[in-house]
């Protein structure tokens, strides 16, 4: 049994326990170290995936291939990012506990197994683990009641998506008699084998999916959630699970459901329209910046689903490099929201952005490269993600999808901007603390980034290509 | 012979147990009686020559889930009387998602086609000499290693979660201090008082081991103005 291809994981389980063990036993303050070795450990993982050879193992559970490698590393980055940017932010609110950086640990091996399962119980055991670490990170802040009923609201509304995905999948096991992707892409190559039964299976595993990505009908927990959890877990939770879910939803339906892109197309179409909408329309009225971000997390992914739609290699293309872009552009977004501090204490409306464009100019200039790449407005990167699912959409004759994604985009770019202006030109309630160094550093690297992006797209274009090619065998 | 009324027995108390679980008053009985279930179910298992699946039911759920839900019926104190308010007003609709969902059964189990040769894969020759226990761990280390280790994974993630939103350092558990032990001296903990005779120890004259300051936060410069009673009569003591 080619046991090494999950050689990154097992390196990150151990890394885990290690750290653990370590926090528990060493005798200083032992969070700032153990966060210090869990980035480590998370730059390691992402050094071992790099150096991994492709193939399948554990008897066809687990893959290896550049569509996995490519979705751990953006997921490894986002991970990482997320734990820099809570180091300052835990200490001041009282959150540094070792625990901390285990559980993001954990969470992001399961984010691992889900970009390599290639059967159906990976899968699930992937998303568990992912899910359960994330809960107890979103009611980590156990004091306040925000944090708990956002722990609490996503455990159980978590735990239903679970319920459905398993119910789907026994129904889909049942009728393919499978739990293998490449089994069932055996099974299922005659479309005349889509029976209704196994079209409900799949539909309930598109609904269980939707939910870890917040497309609507399944979004109603994101704003709650994303405004009660503690900043920088937000930050993670919109960035690398949303990663692993889409990904996971894209194997799923390319890898064994392909053959029956006619039963589910008409599905993700639908969810990606009514998301796109729900996240333009719904965003216009908040006041809170972190449930902005939600419905604006739901409305990106919305327009990521249009590649899924597709069905093309193209579209999968698509995919990927919007999430690449998004994570980058939404970690930078964070990076300013966590750094929203008077006085020591942390704000979160949008009116407490008043005046940012004179008191720090740098912070005000970042969080606006964000803005304007979110609402699409070129030359920013997230123009780029939209061109790049919006041009298979029209290949592919999905003229609606493209249409009804330009309109909310321009809705959209209402409710971004309107941030920009409350930063230029609102008379200032009062300055903002200045932000500590980590969370500078981060701000200015995603916003060159998010700049930049498009003097050098080759790679990422290159190999986003090479992994959306290689789900369709 | 036997096997068939031991069945029909086990299956018997296992039904009737199962309904005292939902229509009995009191919840510990409730749970008693889902412990008597469990037990019934176990002995059906035995009987399908399941035995693995058996002794996990015995461990895992009576002894381990049942107890806590005992543990937790106890402590908790529910009223379950309270909790049946809304049973009448939830009913339909309740009913509406159970109808759903049996007509998506219905619908599984209408599409639902035996392999021509299942019958015959079903019984299939069991190799001599192994137990389903046997067969079981066979598989279980080897070809599911994978799934076996990321479920414990898993688990392990639920001990940190419970941990880390529920244990908290008390302020009145003792912990011992060593530095603090070794730099007490006598001036800190001994006083040598004069007693007149036949006057017996004024209560002041012991000296106890003072209670540690409470931790308080900082307080804001000239807001602390109802807060300096307590703070003065810890120091007197």
């Amino acid at each position: 049994m080619n046991w090494t291809a999950a050689i990154p994981e097992i390196f990150l389980a151990l890394s885990g326990l290690a750290i653990l063990m370590l926090g528990v036993f060493v005798r200083r303050e032992p969070t700032f170290l153990c966060s210090m070795l869990a980035v480590g450990a998370l730059l390691l993982t992402a050094v071992l995936v790099l150096g991994g050879s492709d193939g399948a193992a554990y008897g066809g559970q687990f893959v290896v291939d550049p569509f996995s490698s490519f979705v751990k590393l953006l997921v490894l980055a986002a991970a990482a990012l997320a734990l820099v940017l809570s180091l300052d932010y835990n200490r001041r609110e009282g959150l540094a506990r070792l625990e901390y950086p285990v559980l993001m640990l954990f969470a992001t091996l399961g984010m691992l197994v889900m970009a390599s399962a290639s059967n159906l119980m990976t899968l699930y055991l992937g998303l568990e683990l992912q899910s359960l670490a994330i809960y107890v990170l979103a009611a980590f802040a156990r004091d306040t009641l925000r944090s708990s009923e956002a722990g609490l609201k996503y455990f159980v509304l978590g735990a239903l998506a679970s319920g459905l995905l398993l119910y789907g999948i026994s129904l889909v096991y049942g009728f393919t008699g499978g739990v293998g992707f490449a089994g069932m892409a055996q099974a299922l190559a005659d479309p005349v084998h889509a029976s209704p039964g196994l079209i409900a299976g799949i539909v309930f595993i598109v609904a269980g999916l939707a939910f870890k990505i917040s497309a609507v009908p399944f979004h109603m927990w994101t704003p709650d959630v994303y405004e009660g959890a503690p900043s920088p877990v937000t930050a993670f939770l919109a960035t690398a699970p949303k990663v692993a879910a889409m990904a996971l939803l894209l194997r799923v339906m390319v890898t064994p459901f392909g053959h029956l892109l006619g039963s589910w197309q008409l599905l993700i179409e639908l969810v990606s329209i009514a998301s796109m909408v729900l996240g333009a329309l719904a965003a216009i009225g908040q006041t809170n910046i972190k449930r902005l971000m939600a419905y604006s997390s739901i409305g990106h992914m919305g327009y990521a689903l249009i590649g899924l739609a597709c069905g093309t290699p193209e579209g999968i293309r698509g995919v990927l490099v919007y999430l690449v872009i998004y994570v980058f552009m939404n970690a930078g977004t964070f990076a300013c929201i966590i750094a929203m501090r008077r006085r020591g204490l942390a704000v979160e409306k949008i009116a407490d952005l008043g005046g940012l464009g004179r008191s720090d100019p740098g912070l005000a200039l970042a969080m606006a490269v964000f803005m304007f790449s979110m609402a699409g407005i070129p030359p920013m990167s997230g123009f780029f993600g939209k061109l790049y699912v919006f041009l298979p959409a029209v290949q592919s004759g999905l003229w609606t999808l493209a249409v009804i994604g330009v309109l909310t985009s321009v809705v959209g770019a209402y409710y971004y901007l309107r941030v920009v202006k409350v930063m230029y030109f609102d008379p200032g309630v009062e300055e903002l603390d200045a932000p500590p160094a980590s969370l500078s550093v981060l701000a200015t690297g995603t916003a060159l980034f998010t700049t930049l992006f498009f003097v050098f797209p080759g790679p990422f274009i290159g190999a986003a290509q090479a992994a959306a090619r290689v789900l369709f065998g | 012979m036997i096997a068939t009324l031991a069945f029909y027995v086990f299956a018997l108390i296992l039904l009737v147990s199962a309904a005292m679980v939902v229509t009995a008053r009191n919840p510990v009985h409730s749970v008693l009686f889902l412990i008597m279930a469990f037990f019934n179910a176990a002995a059906l298992f035995l009987i399908a020559g399941a035995e693995f699946l058996a002794m996990i039911l015995v461990i895992v759920y009576v002894g381990a889930v049942a107890v806590l839900f005992l543990f937790v019926v106890m402590m908790l104190d529910v009223n379950f009387a309270e909790l049946r308010e809304g049973y009448q007003r939830y009913a339909p609709v309740g009913a509406a998602v159970g109808a759903v969902l049996f007509v998506e059964l219905l619908m599984v189990l209408g599409g639902w086609h035996f392999a021509p040769d299942a019958a015959s894969l079903r019984l299939g020759q069991i190799p001599a000499g192994v137990s389903n226990t046997d067969a079981l761990g066979r598989v279980l280390y080897t070809d599911y290693v994978l799934l076996f280790q990321l479920a414990g994974l898993v688990l392990l993630v639920a001990m940190i979660g419970a941990i880390v939103l529920t244990l908290r350092d008390r302020k009145t558990s003792r912990h011992q201090d060593i530095g603090r032990q070794t730099a007490r001296s006598a001036a800190t903990s001994l006083r040598m008082v004069t007693v007149a005779i036949g006057a017996g120890v004024a209560p002041g004259d012991i000296l106890r081991p003072q209670p540690e300051a409470p931790l308080t936060p900082p307080e804001p410069v000239g807001g602390g103005a109802g807060h300096g009673g307590p703070h003065h009569a810890a120091e007197i003591r």
